[in-house]
């Protein structure tokens, strides 16, 4: 007996949400075998990875913090695929972020926190689009794959950073391959007492608010989702694809940008080559598993917030290696991708022995 | 109303060898026919496409299935050759049960096809294409490809290179190639799905000679269409397929086209004409070379004739002498285009259109005739705002538009109709949005869309144009008829000047496709000039008032309705020039 | 400024050996209509499981070995999302590159803690005291056997018309008899088994360990070579050479004193720039296979 894929007739509304389960009892599965390799209790694991971040407050403000920069990130990449725009450069977005609060920060060290605060992020959004505004230009003038371009700025930027740290901007201090600290008015406000919790998580929810808004409300959410589902079409109604394209490239990378601006402000104020612990990766990760809408990626960047927490409990309570964390997101991410393939095909048997009826390949 | 037709025959009735295979053959009498379907069933979802179909095909036969599009014809074919997986039923070759479930068993089994979109692969030569079916992994023999090819284009009676690249060929070309490949794996049976679609007349005789060739060595034909005339001409037997079951078999000989017709289409009269001038089709086909075809042909139209008078308005009916153009003279032309050029960005380094000169006036429809492509599709996009022009202007209402964007063409008074249904409307969006993407801006409250007036705009559309969809449904989940219909919709709620319509029923069922020309001589009534592009010449010689012809980027002909008739046409469509006597 | 041309090339060509085997394997999974982004993992894995069974095997050839199998697995796994399920071609890719290397640092912590991976047995250079031809056995593999046999396996032999028919025209090659899936399953096992070849090179010939982040965005680099090559083969080794000289050039910059006052990173971002300057040149008004990142579908 052989199996293949059929075309539905409908679907039904219940299957998204049984469809998902299933993509999670899978990721269970796999995943269990790895825990078990590492001496600890798959049951147990699960409950520090999911429960336990949010059994106190203190873990759950982490559980914020450490879904802020995801949240970022999320939105960037999210608005790029919505556009038909392959931008896989939000990590050297992100980078160049980082690099230009810095920047903004050393450039004017005097400043009140009312203008270094504003200056920082906006140095972050700059200089996120200055990175990203190179493959756009390059796709919308010469038809150059972004995918390409943008994933090879991402070495490259780490390497910029890299740089810096080890040269110019090497720590006065310690002498370590760390930038000097900023001064205190670049320090992003805390939001929650007694928490680390700053002025990026709120900024990251009102983001999404507006992506949202702007995606589903306005003539220019009409547009962008047109040129990302159809281009041709988009084009043959006078929507100019390419400035769209452009527009939304530049828009992502800066919102990237910003996210690296915010984690600086808000958590390392420094530069460091570990500013971003893979964000623009895992940021295509909560896009896709977000469904490209904001909303969506505002409760994928809390889960995948909350399992970044929880990996770190857990490699301090069970010897689990933290990189679990990111192996659940990814098998997540694929589990759920292909899982979803089943909302418009569905599984027919098709036995062998019968005249008519072919194999699935 | 299937009196002059014999019922089909049940999958163990006989089925008679035709008439015309009794050349051969005729001193080993086949026992069992060479392929036979018994009852195949086959439905995707709710819609049953093939409901119980009995066909078989002798050896030495041309055995000709007719329908609409729609009947089921394709599926049933696609079945046939293993590309579709069907339900219930059986196929026998020789008598005995097959089971083709991959292109690879009906190979096999002796069966080869083509069909209207060529298998080929466009970056691999010919005899590449050749070596393609049964290919090992291992080192390829070329030079028995190359000899297979030379072989079967002997056995065609025609000449290919084998090492030419595939999309550097013509279509005509393509298709032979197709028809070689099916030779080369010996196929003893050879479906032939529209064949004469995308060829010009001249090439269409060169198809028929090579079947004639190919059946007298004991070849069996299976030839769909959905064209009397061709088909009686070339086939043994006639079989006629509607909404997925066997209407009627007949023998070719005595074929009643009338009937065959009705059976075809389940209904009496369907199509549209004009009523506004004497019946030019059949004027023009009895002059035309082939005395049978033509008027099978003309009998068909003549069976679809409906009267559009009053569909085309009283006063333009009676305002307008027949057949000849009444431009407007206080209006500019709707549409005018001077020297226009467009030059190739490929290495052919020929210009795909070449010093364009076209007026269409107000109230009037200029019919473009051509083979694909012949830079139809560059008009159109060309039109479309979608590629500029080298060289020249395009007008529209007297505004000049040369090399402006699609806004500022739809600002300008076009509308644009295009043959890719697909590539005009955004699937994933729903029928409301399309309605309105060319003009979202006029749909803002503020910064937002106005909910409400997309809302009540999609919903008189719909009305009027009797689109059978909500507002909310996705665009995608349309049929083809009803996809065209919101195209058509968005297109004339402007009131365009000027319609480009290009292909505007390709694919569609007789019903949809009538609806569709009603509304182009609608438009043509209120004062639009539409520039129809066609690949349909009865489309065209139906509905337009002048005729140009365009061959390799140039307009080579340009004849009134009276000088229009297939002959002329179809020579100038091959690039032949018209000696002064031939257009008459 | 006096370079050392010879030394220069001998290290271009040890350099290019993981970015040919990595870009010939990405050539043969896009000719059959996959982008394969989850080439960076794939190297990455190979790098990694070739130390680890080379380590405890004692064996270089057992780790190679190993590598080439978790390539073609990789590959095979890209297989069911973009080629079984029809998922988009970038998310399959950047989640498999994202797993695979998530799993082998979890590995990696697992087996050597946090610090450094041991010194496993490597392969030695052949003809040590030539110029030039001193060599990893992998490199002359990677030239002399694997280049060529690439070109021949495309244009002459049934496995390469079925991957080229497949990857511009699989509507035509389904007609012909030819089983999409399983040619592009197969394309995507060699692929993924070059790919792992190229990054187990890094490890097993070039530093006889392990370390994090090892494969550097090699990865993407061979993509880009594959669409600067427009997907031919002597193009895409060339594309190889081509980024492997700006590196060795790079290299004997940083020491040289006219350059001292750059840092050493941004010169080894050279060659990454490079590469996109030479797609800017080479990558425009292409034509990708017919069918790039269409999954295939009988109705």
């Amino acid at each position: 007996m052989r199996l293949r894929l059929v075309l539905r007739g409908r679907e039904p509304r219940w299957l998204v949400v049984l469809l998902i389960a299933i993509a999670v009892v899978i990721v269970f599965a796999v995943t269990a075998g790895p825990i078990r390799l590492a001496g600890a209790n798959p049951r147990a694991a699960y409950q520090r990875y999911l429960i336990t971040p949010l059994t106190s407050f203190t873990s759950f403000t982490e559980v914020l913090l450490a879904s802020t920069p995801l949240l970022f990130t999320g939105l960037a990449v999210a608005i790029a695929f919505r556009a038909g725009y392959w931008n896989i450069g939000g990590e050297g977005q992100f980078l160049a972020g980082a690099t230009g609060a810095v920047a903004t920060g050393f450039a004017f060290p005097g400043l009140p926190a009312a203008l270094a605060i504003p200056a920082g992020l906006l140095g972050g959004v700059v200089a996120g689009m200055l990175w990203g505004v190179v493959p756009a230009w390059l796709r919308a003038t010469w038809g150059i794959d972004e995918v390409v371009t943008t994933l090879l700025l991402n070495p490259v930027a780490l390497l910029g950073v890299q740089a810096l740290v080890t040269g110019p901007w090497r720590n006065s201090q310690t002498g370590f391959a760390v930038s000097d600290s900023l001064a205190p008015g670049y320090a992003l406000p805390t939001v929650i007492p007694d928490s680390s919790v700053h002025l990026g998580f709120p900024l990251a929810v009102l983001l999404a608010a507006l992506i949202w808004i702007v995606m589903s409300r306005t003539v220019t959410g009409l547009r962008v989702r047109a040129v990302g589902l159809s281009p041709d079409a988009a084009a043959f109604s006078g929507i100019g694809v390419r400035k769209v394209h452009f527009g939304a490239a530049l828009i992502s990378a800066g919102i990237a940008g910003l996210g690296g601006a915010v984690q600086v402000l808000g958590v390392t104020h420094q530069l460091t080559p570990q500013v971003s612990d893979s964000y623009g990766y895992t940021g295509i990760v909560v896009a896709t598993l977000g469904g490209l809408s904001a909303l969506g990626v505002l409760l994928v960047g809390l889960l995948l917030g909350n399992i970044t927490v929880g990996a770190q409990n857990a490699s301090l309570a069970l010897q689990l290696p933290p990189q679990m964390g990111q192996i659940i997101s990814s098998s997540l991410l694929l589990a759920v991708v292909g899982m979803l393939v089943f909302r418009r095909y569905r599984i027919v048997r098709a036995p062998r022995d019968t005249a008519h009826q072919g194999g699935a390949e | 109303m299937n009196d002059p037709v014999q019922p089909a025959p049940g999958p163990g009735g006989p089925v008679s060898g035709g008439p015309g295979s009794g050349g051969q053959g005729s001193g080993s009498e086949p026992i069992a026919p060479l392929i036979e379907l018994v009852g195949i069933r086959k439905s995707f979802g709710d819609l049953v496409v093939n409901d119980g179909v009995d066909l078989a095909v002798d050896h030495g036969q041309v055995h000709a299935l007719l329908g609409e599009n729609g009947a089921g014809k394709t599926t049933l074919m696609r079945i046939l050759y293993g590309l579709t997986r069907f339900d219930d039923g059986a196929i026998r070759v020789d008598g005995a049960p097959v089971r083709i479930a991959s292109p690879a068993d009906a190979i096999a089994a002796g069966i080869g096809m083509v069909t209207q979109h060529f298998s080929l692969v466009g970056t691999m030569t010919v005899a590449e294409n050749v070596m393609l079916s049964g290919v090992g992994l291992g080192r390829v023999d070329r030079a028995g490809a190359v000899a297979a090819v030379t072989a079967a284009a002997d056995r065609l009676g025609v000449a290919i290179d084998p090492g030419a690249r595939i999309d550097r060929l013509s279509v005509g070309e393509q298709q032979r190639v197709e028809i070689v490949k099916a030779l080369a794996r010996e196929c003893r049976l050879l479906i032939l799905d529209e064949p004469t679609a995308v060829l010009v007349p001249q090439d269409v005789e060169a198809l028929f000679g090579a079947i004639r060739r190919l059946t007298a060595d004991g070849l069996g034909v299976l030839f769909i269409s959905h064209k009397l005339g061709e088909v009686s001409r070339i086939s043994d037997r006639v079989s006629v397929l509607r909404r997925g079951r066997i209407a009627g078999s007949v023998p070719a000989a005595g074929i009643e086209p009338r009937a065959l017709a009705e059976m075809m289409v389940g209904r009496p009269t369907v199509g549209v004409r004009r009523t506004d001038r004497p019946a030019p089709l059949t004027a023009a086909r009895d002059g035309s070379a082939d005395g049978v075809g033509a008027e099978v042909e003309a009998d068909l139209v003549a069976a679809r004739g409906v009267d559009v008078g009053t569909a085309a308005g009283p006063d333009a009916a009676g305002e307008r002498p027949a057949g000849t153009a009444a431009p407007q003279r206080l209006r500019p032309p709707a549409l005018r285009l001077r020297e226009l050029g467009l030059s190739g960005g490929t290495a052919r380094g020929r210009d795909l259109l070449t010093d364009l000169n076209l007026v269409v006036q107000p109230g009037e429809i200029v019919g473009m005739a051509g083979v694909s492509g012949n830079g139809q599709s560059e008009l159109v996009q060309l039109l479309s705002g979608l590629r500029r022009p080298s060289r020249g202007t395009v007008e529209v209402n007297g505004i000049d538009v040369t090399g402006a964007s699609p806004q500022r063409m739809i600002a300008a008074g076009l509308g644009r109709i295009t043959e890719d249904r697909h590539a005009s409307v955004v699937p994933g969006l729903t029928v409301e949005q399309n309605l309105v993407l060319e003009d979202a801006a006029t749909f803002r409250r503020g910064p937002f869309l106005d909910s409400g007036a997309v809302r009540r705009h999609a919903s008189a559309l719909i009305e009027r144009f009797n689109i059978k969809a909500a507002p909310t449904d996705p665009i995608g989940a349309l049929s083809g008829g009803n996809m065209q219909k919101v195209l058509l919709a968005r297109a004339l709620a402007r009131e365009p000047v000027a319609l480009v319509a290009s292909q505007p029923t390709r694919g569609l069922d007789v019903g949809a496709a009538e609806f569709v020309h009603t509304q182009l001589l609608q438009r043509r009534a209120a004062g639009g000039g539409l520039l129809l592009v066609s690949e349909d010449l009865d489309e065209l010689l139906a509905l337009s008032d002048r005729i140009v012809v365009i061959y390799a980027g140039r307009i080579v002909g340009d004849l009134t309705i009276e000088q229009a008739d297939p002959r002329t046409l179809g020579l100038l469509m091959t690039g032949q020039r018209l000696d002064e006597g031939e257009v008459a | 400024m006096n370079l050392p041309l010879w030394a220069m090339v001998t290290a271009m060509l040890t350099t290019a050996t993981p970015l040919v085997f990595g870009a010939l394997g990405e050539l043969v999974t896009e000719r059959a209509g996959v982008l394969n982004l989850g080439i960076e993992g794939t190297m990455y894995a190979g790098a990694f499981v070739g130390v680890l069974v080379a380590g405890s095997s004692g064996s270089v050839w057992i780790g190679l070995l190993a590598a080439l199998v978790t390539g073609v697995l990789a590959g095979l796994f890209v297989g069911v999302f973009t080629v079984t399920l029809g998922v988009n071609q970038h998310v399959a890719g950047i989640g498999t590159t994202l797993l695979l290397i998530a799993s082998c640092n979890f590995a990696s912590r697992l087996l050597y803690g946090g610090g450094s991976v041991p010194q496993v047995p490597k392969f030695s250079q052949l003809l040590p005291d030539v110029p030039v031809a001193s060599q990893y056995l992998l490199t002359y593999l990677a030239f002399l056997i694997v280049a060529p046999a690439m070109f021949v396996l495309l244009r002459s032999t049934g496995f390469g018309l079925r991957v080229r028919a497949v990857g511009d025209n699989p509507e035509a090659a389904d007609a012909a008899g030819i089983s999409v899936a399983r040619t592009r399953y197969a394309a995507l096992g060699l692929g993924g088994m070059l790919m792992a070849a190229g990054g187990a090179f890094i490890t097993l010939a070039m530093l006889g360990t392990f370390t994090l982040n090892i494969t550097n965005g090699r990865g993407w680099v061979c993509i880009a070579l594959v669409i600067f090559a427009r997907w031919r083969v002597i193009p895409a080794v060339l594309g190889g050479l081509l980024f492997a000289a700006v590196d060795a050039l790079q290299l004997q910059l940083v020491i040289t004193p006219q350059f001292a006052g750059i840092p050493q990173q941004l010169m080894s971002a050279l060659p990454y720039l490079v590469v996109i300057g030479a797609l800017v040149v080479a990558g425009r008004s292409l034509r990708y296979p017919g069918a790039y990142l269409k999954p295939y579908r009988r109705t």
